[in-house]
């Protein structure tokens, strides 16, 4: 039964990395980056999906090889705005996009004249997918997005309000929201359309994210009590080495999982899956290279206030 | 800690054997599952197995602007059988008022005591001392404003988004459309989802249309060239372009009274018609209005145009009726369609539509499938490999924990969309969280020289904690992402959370189970870690 024991290891049981070394700079770099990651944000900006910009979506098989500038000057001549027409996956799919029209009667009759011309452009095409959204749905999708995402930042920081100190909690909301952006820095890069599948990546980036800081937190508190005369510099080092196999097995065991879903989960899937990837990444390093660390400058003095062994004046003081 | 009582033993078992018996029925096809068993399906939701959405905005201005109109019509007539002159009779639906200024003002108080004859309750005759629905006022120049109360307004909108619904169900009902799912969504919204239907054109058409059919006599003194009808009379479109009648406003006969109607074949001419008959009320209305107008035109208005305008020849009483108009088999049909479900109480709009066609769905699977079983094995191997036999452990738990997320979607008669496949692949890789935090607790616990028995116990209860806190931010995450809540998203959401919660029982108390059976028979003295 070789297969008993564990093969190997991520990292050895004894690894002493100190990590509170280069702090300074891996939160001046991680900073850098989401400053730049915002700036791409606004410019050149999100490809907003249809799910927040509203208009109209087609995927249509035609029989045979499609002929896209027909397509095009068929769909251009209707006067619908700007008609994007793409190959889609194999020769013979093609993704029409449509701008918003004035309101949602107008998008309505749109997709009847775009249905119209493609059967006069291309004879036995098939319509695999529709998808019209008007824009007073597609506002409200992206403010209860937004909403979502506010909400969740918000739960997640009285969540470890109140499971730790405070300083735990800001710690963990600035780590994630400077992880956050870099996820929006990294879908502007990309191009990945931004939609609600992509908001429900980002979601679950935020809900893994803080389960990692979490763990090492936990672990720092557990700590703070056992060891209570370390420096908290070199508690914090010592408790990211000791969770570092366990941090990076978890991030491990989803990457596993998300990259089928980024290789083989179809069109739909693969912007969620990227995306998830990336966040596992980033999550995982900031669990380790910022998270912690930021606790140093947050909590210095006031995390020993209680565990604190009383200073000769004090004592002399009290009398004891 | 590694001790288990007899009964938990059994307990967990008959968890596990009570998930196998709740996923089963997802293997049988619906239909050859006998009526008599309480089984539960995953249903596909419309991404996978092909389907259409759409959501309908129930057009609630058009109900303040139908009241208004009736108020003013109703002011005309009392205002003139109490013989009070008037001007200015104006609605104003943004701020959904009606004013008017009374010529002689010692007449103000007989005009709002004439107006405020007007006012519907606003509740129920079940529940008095709920204010009118119409405030009526009065200024000193003579002006009288009759503005809609806001309750009133609010339940009048509610209303017409519940009548709206039923209509729709009856109109979707009498396509033949089977597993439709119609519901209510938010104030003013009506969510319909039509499995299996590639091309909802139809549908949308026979939704796009309030089919408000009235039955009118028409004014044949009025001057068609006018600018402005004579006072009770509209000037509406016929079939044909151009063409106008002078329509009485006056409501003879409602399409609310019609019984049953179906399209049917002109014996003589074949033209395609539509015969209805009208319930009693409408037999005996119809019977009047046609007795007492012999020779006269009467018109057959639908949604504001004029479908056809005979003369009477003699008095209908039979309550049966045939309209003839342009038709072709289609069209005919449709309107029998319309008009037996009923008249929708406002217009419907199309304010969102997805559609999916069945290749795509087939495809969705497919690659999701995929997904999850090359994920699997990634995980599997991984657990196994850098774990050995505790991660082995993990593994069948984390098999078990896929059966019971089956059976509780199963339970929850949930619909799986491609999200929420996603969201079972995704609880591969966060369900080996638990495993993981207590097998590098066992593994420490061992190198500080704690014996096998006793750093087992220690692994399992000091990791019990985190697990709880980490996993306690998914379900915060996903309980935002529910509340942000979209069909697919939801579905993500709901995936996700039922595999964190059923995760946290088979990652502790299965392994643990697993770990005391295999303790108990081997007592060893070094433990795999």
């Amino acid at each position: 039964m070789f297969l008993a024991r564990p093969l190997f290891r991520l990292v050895r049981d004894d690894t002493a990395i100190p990590f509170m070394k280069g702090r300074k700079l891996g939160i001046a770099f991680s900073i850098i980056l989401s400053v730049l990651s915002v700036v791409l944000a606004f410019y050149p900006g999100l490809e907003k999906g249809i799910d927040f910009r509203g208009g109209i979506l087609m995927e249509v098989r035609t029989s045979g090889p499609a002929d896209l500038g027909a397509l095009r000057s068929g769909i251009g001549s209707l006067g619908l705005g700007e008609a994007g027409v793409q190959e889609f996956g194999d020769a013979s799919t093609v993704l029409l996009r449509l701008p918003v029209q004035g309101d949602e009667g107008a998008t309505q009759t749109a997709v009847n004249q775009v249905r119209a011309t493609l059967e006069q452009v291309s004879p036995g095409a098939r319509l695999l997918r529709t998808e019209a959204v008007g824009n007073r749905i597609s506002d409200e999708l992206f403010t209860g997005s937004l909403i979502a995402l506010g909400l969740s930042m918000l739960a997640m920081m009285a969540y470890i309000w109140f499971r730790f100190e405070w300083q735990f909690a800001v710690g963990a909301i600035v780590t994630l929201l400077l992880e956050t952006t870099k996820v929006v820095g990294f879908l502007a890069v990309t191009r990945i359309e931004f939609s609600l599948t992509t908001v429900a990546a980002v979601l679950t980036i935020i809900g893994f994210s803080v389960n990692d800081k979490v763990v090492v937190y936990d672990r720092m508190r557990e700590n703070l009590r056992k060891y209570k005369t370390m420096p908290l510099r070199q508690l914090i080092d010592k408790s990211i080495n000791e969770t570092l196999n366990r941090t990076l097995g978890t991030s491990v065991t989803l990457l596993l999982s998300a990259l089928p879903l980024a290789l083989f989960g179809g069109d739909t899937l693969a912007g969620f899956a990227w995306t998830m990837v990336f966040g596992i990444v980033a999550s995982t390093s900031s669990s380790i290279f910022i998270a912690a660390p930021m606790l140093l400058f947050l909590g210095e003095n006031r995390l020993r206030r209680v565990t604190e062994a009383p200073s000769p004046a004090a004592r002399a003081a009290s009398g004891t | 800690m590694l001790y288990f009582a007899r009964w938990k033993v059994a307990a967990i078992a008959g968890v596990i054997l009570l998930g196998v018996l709740l996923s089963l029925p997802n293997l049988f096809p619906r239909a050859s599952i006998p009526s008599w068993l309480p089984a539960r399906q995953i249903s596909l939701g419309l991404d996978l197995r092909g389907g259409s959405y759409l959501l309908l905005e129930v057009d609630l201005a058009a109900v303040v602007r139908e009241r208004l109109e009736g108020l003013a019509d109703g002011a005309r007539t009392r205002l003139r059988q109490a013989n009070i002159g008037y001007l200015n009779l104006a609605a104003d639906p943004a701020n959904e008022r009606l004013t008017l200024r009374v010529r002689d003002a010692a007449q103000v108080p007989a005009a709002v005591a004439a107006l405020r004859e007007m006012a519907n309750p606003a509740g129920t005759a079940a529940a008095p001392g709920v204010p009118a629905d119409v405030n009526v006022t009065s200024a000193e120049d003579g002006t009288v404003t009759l503005t809609l109360s806001e309750t009133a307004l609010r339940a009048r909108a509610s209303g017409a988004v519940e009548q709206s619904l039923e209509i729709v169900r009856r109109r979707i009902d009498e396509t033949g459309t089977s597993e439709a799912l119609i519901a209510r969504q938010g104030q003013s919204r009506i969510l319909v989802q039509l499995p299996g239907v590639e091309d909802p054109n139809r549908i949308k058409e026979l939704l796009g249309r309030t089919a408000r059919m009235t039955f009118r006599l028409l004014d044949e003194n009025a001057n068609l060239q006018a600018a402005v009808p004579p006072p009770g009379v509209e000037f509406l479109e016929g079939e044909t372009p151009g063409q106008r009648y002078p329509v009485r406003r006056r409501i003879e006969v409602d399409g609310a009274n019609l019984s049953d109607a179906r399209a049917g074949q002109n014996g003589q001419t074949g033209e395609w018609v539509v015969n209805f008959s009208f319930d009693s009320v409408g037999t005996r209305r119809f019977a009047d209005i046609t007795r007492q107008n012999v020779g006269r035109p009467f018109a057959v208005v639908l949604d504001n145009k004029v479908i056809t305008a005979p003369v009477i020849r003699e008095p209908i009483t039979g309550g049966q009726g045939q309209i003839s108009g342009s038709f072709d088999a289609a069209s005919a049909n449709d309107l029998a369609v319309l008009l037996r479900a009923g008249a929708l109480p406002a217009p419907l709009t199309v304010v969102e539509e997805r559609t999916i066609g069945p290749e795509l769905g087939a495809d969705a699977i497919r690659a999701g499938l995929i997904s999850l079983a090359v994920g699997a094995s990634f995980v599997f191997l991984y657990m196994g490999l850098a774990y050995g036999l505790l991660g082995w452990f993990a593994n069948i738990a984390l098999l078990v924990n896929l059966l019971l997320m089956l059976a509780a979607l199963s339970v929850l008669q949930a619909t799986i969309t491609l999200p929420g496949i996603a969201g079972i692949v995704l609880t591969l890789g966060t369900a080996l969280d638990a495993n993981i935090l207590i097998n590098e607790r066992i593994r420490e616990e061992t190198r500080l020289g704690r014996p096998p028995a006793s750093a087992l116990e220690a692994g399992f209860t000091k990791a019990s904690g985190t697990i709880m806190d980490s996993n306690l931010t998914n379900l915060i995450a996903m309980a935002c992402l529910y509340a942000l809540g979209s069909g697919p998203v939801r579905g993500f959401a709901v995936t996700v959370a039922i595999g964190t919660i059923v995760q946290m029982w088979t990652a502790t108390t299965l392994v643990r189970l697993f770990v005391s059976i295999w303790y108990r028979r081997r007592r060893p003295k070094l433990l795999p870690v």
